[in-house]
């Protein structure tokens, strides 16, 4: 990648500014982990010169679903149902297949609501990537626990969640994801990376963002020892009332490296980056890597798991080489001929 | 309801007039047993006699086992509706036989297995009885064979006793079994020989048979979900995604079958893509996926589907999705008679989804309006931007009924206001602004390459930019357009189908499958001098011509297929002024509407007038 390419203000290969890649302004709080990931897709978007109506962006409901709004404000978006996304993205790349979708999920819009569809988005592999903006609460119904949320998290209003976590990846591999690849929304440079890799996938990329929570995954400030809560001793009694705060942003690690991340409210999460020789095409290796990670409460980030043998959707339904996406087939194509009528009645007594 | 059918007269059976051609069939077998085949060659064999019939499968939810009937009414008059009675049994279910005896009018036969150590008795029913077990041991039939040919057993009786053609026989075998020979010939084998031994040993007390007509030429049979399909694939159809539902999956099965044939290129390149969804809530995502993405694209379903897209149904309605759903009506509410007919769905459809949701629906009334609405509902869909339905119902689309010849359609596929990168760059572009003042508003497709050409689709609510708003001005004026949109549609949708009487003062609106018995209950009124006018509705929202229709005739019976008259509240809401005129003549036991029915029911009506 040039140079030029890195800087905000200057123009990429096919002539446009940053700027032409940005959306609406964010109406997330501020400091919301999603608006660092929407940066990342707006700057790969640009890195990699692409043209803003070859992309769709989707999403279902929820306040990670708000994002594509907040991005590639010259491409077709479609905020769809809660946890309907994949079905909006399957169709749309049925009738267009050349399209490059990114998806925008959140862990109640998958890991709930929409994990039927996650699951079988993931299983017909259809070329897309499937960002899941994870922060393990709902944050516009204000304050319950998601199905991703940690056993034994306690919250302010939601209680003790009693219930082992969705963990996104494994639910992935096990559906037969072919790209599951993990992040945090405070590391860009990795988003970004895995990003690019998402979008250059032929199958269904699925990224399971850890984006933390400004206002509502706010542990009991009582019981944490952590000096920003202490200064804020507003504890959310009021709903309405969102602290401010500065997004989390981490410096660099080293793949094979731990690093813990002190989240608003002062918990922590572990970060292990996979080490460089880890492998990422043991489809069994991946499950019991994510597996023990979530015995010892860490969160392992990078590419886990990948397969570019499988066949996407399209390519299964006889699309892949058809330069014509099928919502742009002219009328001989998609009418047969008044010959091909009789024949067809005359085949019936 | 016990409903009499007045042609049947209960005379002795050894004075009975002749009854050719006209007569119904029951065959009562067990699920499972493929009597399907040897009841269709039946049904076929008298249709290429040239006789008008209509076969109706009255069967369970069940893959083996439980009884099952198979109806086949053949009509010198070219009648096709069920009859309440039939005088024919086929009885070939010990487990049903004497409820089924019980069931036929006076007069009637009973073809019957005579292997049975309990055979019941009925004075006034002519019995024949077959010695099954000795034909199979004959053509030494073994495993599943002895219930195939136990079928063909009573083909080849009844073929004799009613003097089916034998060659019309074999040429529906034939059809059946596409043409592969040896099938036709181990079949014909077996229903020769039970032929040849009725003729031997039967003695024919009875007045039924059937004799060659020429009044099914240029007709063909086909169920409606066939032609359904073939309407979908020559109506453009691009995407189709679904969920295994009775009775739709038939129209699916159709259309995977057809699509392969007709819409591949020289290279095999498909110009679709069918879908098997992991339920209805995706099938119809998808459809809207496709549908915003700028393809022509349905989904078929039953109405237990149907209520689980209900929520993407406003969304099409609300975002302006072209979209099409496909609801082979069933038995509802909640799984219901899932193997029986019903009209049930209209009001549902008609407002599927939260909110004021308002729905373009259609309503076919036979293969031919099947085809023709496989391009119509995607045509209307992009025309309109919106979801339509189209409701059949299990009779029409999983029995076979005689049609004319399909049209080819005549108009070309009608797209829409789908505005290219060059449109965009001559006349700008605002997602949801009323330009042309009819509520259709201009649409872009995504990759479109014009810089101002993306907007954000959302089901909340929007400008005319497609811009997030939750001002009080922009909702209500949008819901306002849509409200003239749908004021639009009414020019669009399929006109009603009007048969006046000069001098009628009764006029009957129904609507779909109902048909067949209501020109039946007609021709039966018109015999005891009562004079009715008729118009069959095709299609949600009504037109004009509706209440025209009900302001010339004193009495206006709305007649369908459900408990509570769901199309005669939906004609009092719409035209309210009228409400008085009409009386509501709705019925729902699972079973196909009888003429029997609607004459006793409107004549009771008429009396208390």
């Amino acid at each position: 990648m040039s140079s030029r390419t890195r800087g905000r203000d200057r123009t990429n290969e096919i002539g446009l500014d940053y700027s032409d890649y940005k959306g609406q302004p964010t109406t997330l709080c501020q400091g919301c982990g999603h608006n660092s990931i929407s940066n990342q897709i707006i700057q790969v978007a640009f890195e990699l010169n692409i043209r803003p109506h070859e992309i769709i962006k989707l999403s279902g409901i929820g306040c990670s679903s708000k994002s594509p709004a907040y991005f590639l404000g010259m491409s077709h978006g479609f905020n769809a149902l809660h946890g309907r996304m994949p079905s909006i993205a399957t169709g749309a790349l049925m009738a267009n297949h050349h399209l490059k979708a990114v998806g925008v999920s959140g862990d109640g819009d998958t890991g709930s609501i929409g994990m039927g569809q996650f699951k079988h988005v993931v299983r017909r592999n259809v070329r897309m990537v499937y960002i899941v903006e994870n922060n393990g609460v709902y944050g516009l119904t204000k304050g319950q626990f998601s199905a991703t949320a940690d056993e034994g998290l306690e919250l302010k209003y939601a209680g003790v969640n009693e219930f082992r976590p969705i963990d996104v990846c494994q639910e992935a591999i096990v559906a037969g994801a072919t790209f599951v690849a993990r992040s945090f929304s405070g590391d860009p440079n990795q988003v970004r990376e895995l990003l690019k890799a998402a979008l250059s996938h032929g199958g269904t990329s699925v990224l399971d963002i850890i984006s933390p929570c400004v206002a509502f995954n706010n542990a009991d400030f009582s019981t944490k020892s952590y000096t920003y809560g202490k200064q804020h001793e507003e504890p959310l009694h009021n709903l309405d009332y969102i602290p401010v705060r500065e997004e989390i942003y981490i410096d660099e690690y080293a793949p094979g490296e731990v690093k813990p991340v002190q989240l608003h409210d002062g918990s922590h999460i572990l970060l292990r980056k996979l080490e460089a020789e880890y492998d990422p095409t043991d489809r069994i290796k991946a499950l019991s890597r994510l597996e023990s990670a979530l015995e010892k409460k860490e969160l392992v980030t990078g590419l886990i798991y990948f397969d570019d043998a499988r066949s996407s959707l399209a390519e299964l339904e006889g699309l892949a080489d058809e330069d014509l996406p099928l919502a742009q087939m002219p009328e001989e194509r998609l009418r047969p001929t008044p010959e091909q009528l009789n024949q067809v009645m005359n085949k019936f007594l | 309801m016990g409903v009499t059918e007045p042609t049947i007269k209960p005379t002795p059976v050894a004075e009975s007039d002749e009854r050719v051609n006209d007569f119904s069939i029951v065959v009562a077998t067990a699920n499972g047993t493929g009597s399907q085949t040897a009841n269709l060659t039946l049904l076929r064999a008298f249709f290429k006699m040239g006789i008008p019939v209509n076969g109706k499968n009255i069967f369970p939810s069940n893959i083996q086992g439980l009884p099952t009937w198979y109806h086949i009414r053949v009509s010198r008059d070219g009648y096709v509706a069920r009859r309440e009675t039939s005088e024919v049994l086929v009885a070939f279910n010990e487990v049903t036989v004497h409820q089924d005896l019980q069931e036929l009018p006076s007069g009637s036969i009973c073809l019957y297995n005579d292997d049975w150590r309990n055979i019941p008795e009925r004075e006034d029913v002519v019995m024949y009885g077959v010695p099954v077990n000795q034909f199979l041991r004959e053509v030494g039939a073994r495993g599943k064979f002895r219930d195939r040919f136990t079928n063909m057993i009573y083909v080849g009786a009844l073929s004799w006793l009613l003097e089916v053609e034998l060659d019309a026989i074999e040429e529906a075998l034939s059809y059946h079994f596409g043409g592969r020979q040896k099938l036709v010939d181990s079949n014909m084998e077996v229903i020769r020989l039970a032929y040849d031994w009725a003729a031997e040993n039967l003695e024919k007390r009875d007045p039924f048979r059937v004799e060659p007509m020429n009044a099914t030429e240029g007709k063909f049979l086909i169920t409606g979900n066939e032609a359904a399909a073939l309407g979908a694939i020559f109506g453009g159809f691009n995407v189709a995604a679904w969920y295994p539902i009775t009775p739709s999956t038939s129209m699916i099965d159709a259309l995977t079958a057809h699509a392969q044939e007709l819409r591949v290129d020289e290279d095999g390149k498909p110009s679709y893509a069918i879908i098997q969804a992991e339920d209805e809530l995706a099938a119809i995502g998808m459809v809207l996926g496709a549908g915003w993405a700028g393809a022509r694209a349905l989904t078929a379903t039953s109405g237990p589907g149907v209520s689980l897209m209900a929520e993407f149904a406003g969304m099409a309605y609300f975002a302006e999705i072209p979209s099409v759903i496909w609801d082979i009506q069933r038995v509802g509410p909640s799984t219901g008679l899932p193997t029986r007919t019903g009209q049930g769905d209209v009001t549902f459809a008609y407002n599927l989804g939260h909110g004021d949701t308002k729905n373009v629906v259609l309503f076919p009334a036979d293969p031919k309006e099947c085809f023709e609405f496989g391009t119509t509902s995607l045509d209307l869909a992009e025309q309109l931007q919106t979801l339509v339905l189209v409701l059949s119902d299990l009779d029409l689309g999983m029995n076979n009924w005689m049609t004319n010849s399909f049209d080819y359609p005549e108009e070309p596929l009608q797209r829409g206001k789908v505005l290219s990168a060059e449109d965009v760059e001559e006349k700008g572009f605002s997602r949801y602004k009323d330009i042309d003042g009819d509520g259709v508003t201009y649409r872009t497709l995504p990759g479109n390459e014009h810089p101002m050409a993306a907007y954000f689709t959302r089901g909340t609510g929007h400008n005319e930019h497609a811009v997030y708003s939750e001002r009080a001005d922009d909702w209500t004026q949008n819901m306002e357009r849509l409200m003239r949109k749908f004021e639009t549609a009414r020019t669009l949708v399929p006109r009603p189908v009007t048969d006046e009487v000069e001098g009628a003062e009764i006029g009957i609106i129904a609507y779909g499958t109902t048909r067949a018995a209501i020109e039946e209950a007609r021709d039966r009124l018109a015999a005891q001098g009562i004079k009715t006018s008729f118009m069959r509705l095709r299609a949600l929202p009504i037109v004009d011509e509706v209440q025209e229709f009900v302001e010339r005739h004193e009495r206006v019976y709305v007649v369908e297929l459900n408990r509570d008259g769901q199309m005669y509240d939906i004609l009092r809401l719409e035209m309210p002024e009228m409400a008085l005129k009409m009386t509501s003549l709705a019925h729902l036991d699972g079973m196909p509407l009888t003429a029997a029915w609607v004459v006793e029911n409107l004549l009771e009506k008429e009396q208390s007038v």
